[in-house]
């Protein structure tokens, strides 16, 4: 992982020199509107709702990767930070007189110190070692704390978890957070105001650190650093900024439950931190709104959603480890050389057969499905929009037809495609 | 008395099964410098393979057969998956087993459906084979004594005695000699991850019938395996001994002894608060043993490495 870092210190530099600021808060700006004009776009509630899950997984991916791509530690508990902040923020939530003289908009700052206040104690002898042991701690102490939300009830609320009222608090310039679009302008703010101080984070002196304690620890340390102290600091602020992605959770959801907490929700958010690249600041952002699409789309029309996930997942480590950010960022030299046109055509040729392979896979893995754990007597299926009976001999034959011949003809394409990408990407020559 | 003799008895059971797997994993991760965090997942699949083939052809097939089909897989996956992801280094490597855990559960659930397996003890075990004082001990735990400590036997043998087992040590040790004295080490290597799963495939065929098999099956004791070789110290075989039989039995005994917090606080002289229902702490007062038998190993483990990083019998921290 090495060399996917790409970001050059030197030309923000040479911009700020320049005296233009428009550029560097482009992307900003431009964030900032969108997020304004979403919900104008999309009206209904629902979407609304996916889109609020859609911020939170983002402030949180990106807490996890000051971790695993600036930090180089691996979590495999990090979702017990943005749990107990978030199990703070409801019991704030339900401690009426004090959550009744502050305003709502503030909430997540508290879930925020919690899950700081608990990465500054575990991160006191976690932080010692980076790689396997990081890991393994980190394993243990989210197995431990999940494992204590059925024990401890006073703070966790055993089974049932613990829920509140967002509406209590004190009304943020008449505004009482009753409609759902008011709690998405809530979180869309914290947010933007989130992924910029992490995004100044990374720029600061320690934020700096955190990349050369993931490169080379040694060298770090004999520049005389302490590479302990620098993966402590960005131990903590991930614990920070995973906190307040708890007390959005809490404030969009109004409940928290041990599932907040378990191994299984921080496998999720490796899943879609390293779905997006752990290379770029902007990957997990990706990667938050890839998954929860994927996630809404396909866990809609399909029962083995989870299965694709996974098989998504395990392709994305085995031949794209920079992720989405990653295979965009690939494309900068051809846009540079001003040969991104040449490629259209290539992949065009390559990966429409491809996905359309794909298409003709994933139904005959439906299919199987369909064919062996379907009730006795229910032999109609639909996919893609076609019904038909999952026990008779065409659709196979169809299925497995479309398969071979969309993998085939995209394999056969592929030596084309190998060679556009080269010619695009070499200075120079007839183009 | 008798009672102890019961626990210490279910201990090891528990202890010999934890071992069959982290002894794999632990050699696994000697070679590579990588925790294979799918190697529940292969002790699943053991369970599953040996239930399908007893099924069709009883369950002795399935003991020999289901850990070769699993330590194939094994191999496989060693050499078309992470042989491919070692070369981004050791996080992608830990990341991939982590996702290939996921695929295989998700897989498990797809071929056989969520439900628990009516995977059963075979007749000829199924009965009582002796009883203290009234506490009877079934043959088939006697069976899975046998067979895990034969396991670790002969693993030691291979290991200390064969020229394989030289040159597998070897190459843990030195794999740059080892290939230049010319033995093909990523072949070693391969060889041994499928071992190493197929190991895991036998404790999965053996423990399927007593401990249920379901696709949470490698969930439930994948994270205790990785404590486990944590405990006893990465990369040491006679660590995952010591730590399994350690957990094995410290969990049994937290089951059976029903020790309450409130008795231990005061015993060492601390009283009960008077409104104890009221106190933030009451949870903390009220808790038993049997509660916490479960997390106990990560408590365990957590001491460990803050005051022992390399584990109790390891001799490198990282």
């Amino acid at each position: 992982m090495n060399d996917q870092i790409k970001t050059d210190p030197s030309k923000a530099a040479e911009r700020m020199r320049a005296g233009s600021m428009i550029l560097p808060l482009a992307p900003w700006l431009i964030a900032a509107v969108v997020l304004a004009l979403l919900p104008q776009v999309f009206t209904n509630n629902s979407a609304l709702t996916i889109m609020n899950q859609m911020s939170i997984t983002i402030v949180f991916a990106l807490a996890y990767n000051m971790l695993l791509g600036q930090g180089g530690m691996l979590s495999f508990g990090h979702a017990v930070y943005a749990g107990v902040g978030g199990f703070a923020c409801m019991h704030i939530m339900n401690m009426s007189d004090f959550f009744a003289s502050i305003p709502l908009v503030i909430l997540p700052i508290f879930g925020g110190l919690f899950g700081m206040g608990l990465a500054m104690i575990v991160g006191s002898f976690s932080t010692r070692s980076a790689g396997t042991v990081f890991a393994m701690i980190s394993l243990g102490v989210g197995e431990l704390i999940a494992a204590c939300s059925v024990i401890i009830v006073a703070f966790f609320g055993g089974e049932e978890g613990i829920s509140g009222d967002r509406t209590y608090a004190q009304p943020f310039f008449g505004v009482e957070f009753l409609q759902q679009e008011e709690v998405y302008y809530l979180t869309a703010a914290w947010v933007l105001i989130s992924a910029a101080l992490m995004y100044l984070w990374s720029r600061t002196p320690v934020g700096r650190m955190a990349n050369a304690v993931r490169d080379n620890p040694e060298r770090a340390e004999f520049l005389g650093y302490s590479s302990r102290w620098v993966r402590y600091y960005s131990f903590v602020a991930s614990g920070f900024f995973a906190g307040v992605a708890g007390g959005l959770f809490a404030i969009n959801y109004e409940i928290l439950t041990e599932e907040n907490l378990n191994t299984a929700s921080s496998g999720v958010i490796l899943l879609v931190t390293f779905l997006g690249g752990v290379g770029f600041f902007f990957g997990p952002i990706i990667g938050a709104v890839a998954f929860t699409l994927l996630q809404t789309v396909l866990s809609l029309s399909t029962e083995l959603w989870a299965f694709y996930a996974g098989a998504l997942f395990v392709a994305t480590v085995m031949f794209f480890p920079g992720g989405l950010a990653g295979l965009i960022m690939m494309h900068v030299p051809a846009f540079k050389l001003r040969k991104a046109s040449g490629l259209i055509l290539p992949y065009l040729k390559t990966l429409l057969p491809g996905a359309i392979g794909l298409f003709g896979l994933a139904a005959l893995v439906e299919m199987t499905f369909h064919f062996r754990h379907a009730p006795p007597g229910d032999e109609e299926m639909t996919i893609f929009w076609t019904t038909f009976d999952s026990h008779s001999l065409m659709p196979w034959v169809i299925a497995v037809a479309i398969t071979l011949i969309g993998l085939g003809i995209a394999k056969a394409t592929a030596p084309s495609l190998r060679d556009a990408w080269n010619e695009a990407n070499t200075a120079g020559g007839a183009s | 008395m008798d009672l102890i003799l019961v626990n210490l008895i279910d201990g090891l059971v528990t202890g010999l099964l934890l071992f069959m797997l982290s002894a794999g994993l632990t050699l696994i991760f000697s070679m590579m410098g990588v925790l294979n965090f799918a190697h529940a997942s292969f002790y699943m699949l053991g369970a599953y393979f040996a239930y399908s083939i007893s099924l069709a052809l009883g369950f002795w097939v399935g003991l020999l057969v289901a850990p070769l089909i699993v330590g194939l897989a094994g191999a496989g996956v060693e050499r078309y998956g992470l042989r491919r992801v070692h070369q981004y280094g050791h996080v992608p490597e830990l990341i991939f087993t982590f996702g290939l855990a996921l695929l295989i559960e998700e897989l498990v659930q797809f071929v056989w459906g969520k439900n628990q397996m009516p995977y059963n003890v075979p007749e000829i075990l199924n009965f009582t084979a002796f009883a203290i004082s009234g506490n009877s001990i079934p043959a088939y735990k006697i069976f899975m004594i046998f067979i895990s400590v034969g396991i670790f036997i002969g693993l030691l043998y291979v290991l200390t005695k064969t020229r394989v087992g030289m040159i597998i040590q070897a190459a843990l040790s030195y794999p740059r000699t080892v290939e230049a004295l010319g033995h093909n080490v990523p072949l070693i290597f391969m060889g041994v991850f499928g071992v190493g799963t197929a190991l895991a495939g036998v404790a999965g065929v053996i423990a399927g019938p007593v401990l249920g098999t379901f696709p949470g099956m490698a969930f439930v004791l994948g994270s205790i395996v990785f404590v486990t070789i944590v405990i006893g110290g990465l990369g040491s075989l006679w660590g995952a001994l010591v730590a399994s039989l350690l957990i094995g039995w410290i969990t049994t005994f937290a089951k059976s002894y029903n020790i309450e917090m409130e008795n231990v606080l005061n015993a060492i002289g601390i009283s009960t608060p008077e409104n104890l229902s009221d106190s933030v702490f009451r949870d903390f007062w009220s808790l038993t043993s049997p509660q916490i038998a479960d997390i106990l190993p990560y408590i365990l483990m957590v001491l460990i490495l803050i005051f022992r990083p390399a584990g109790l019998f390891g001799k490198r921290s990282s």
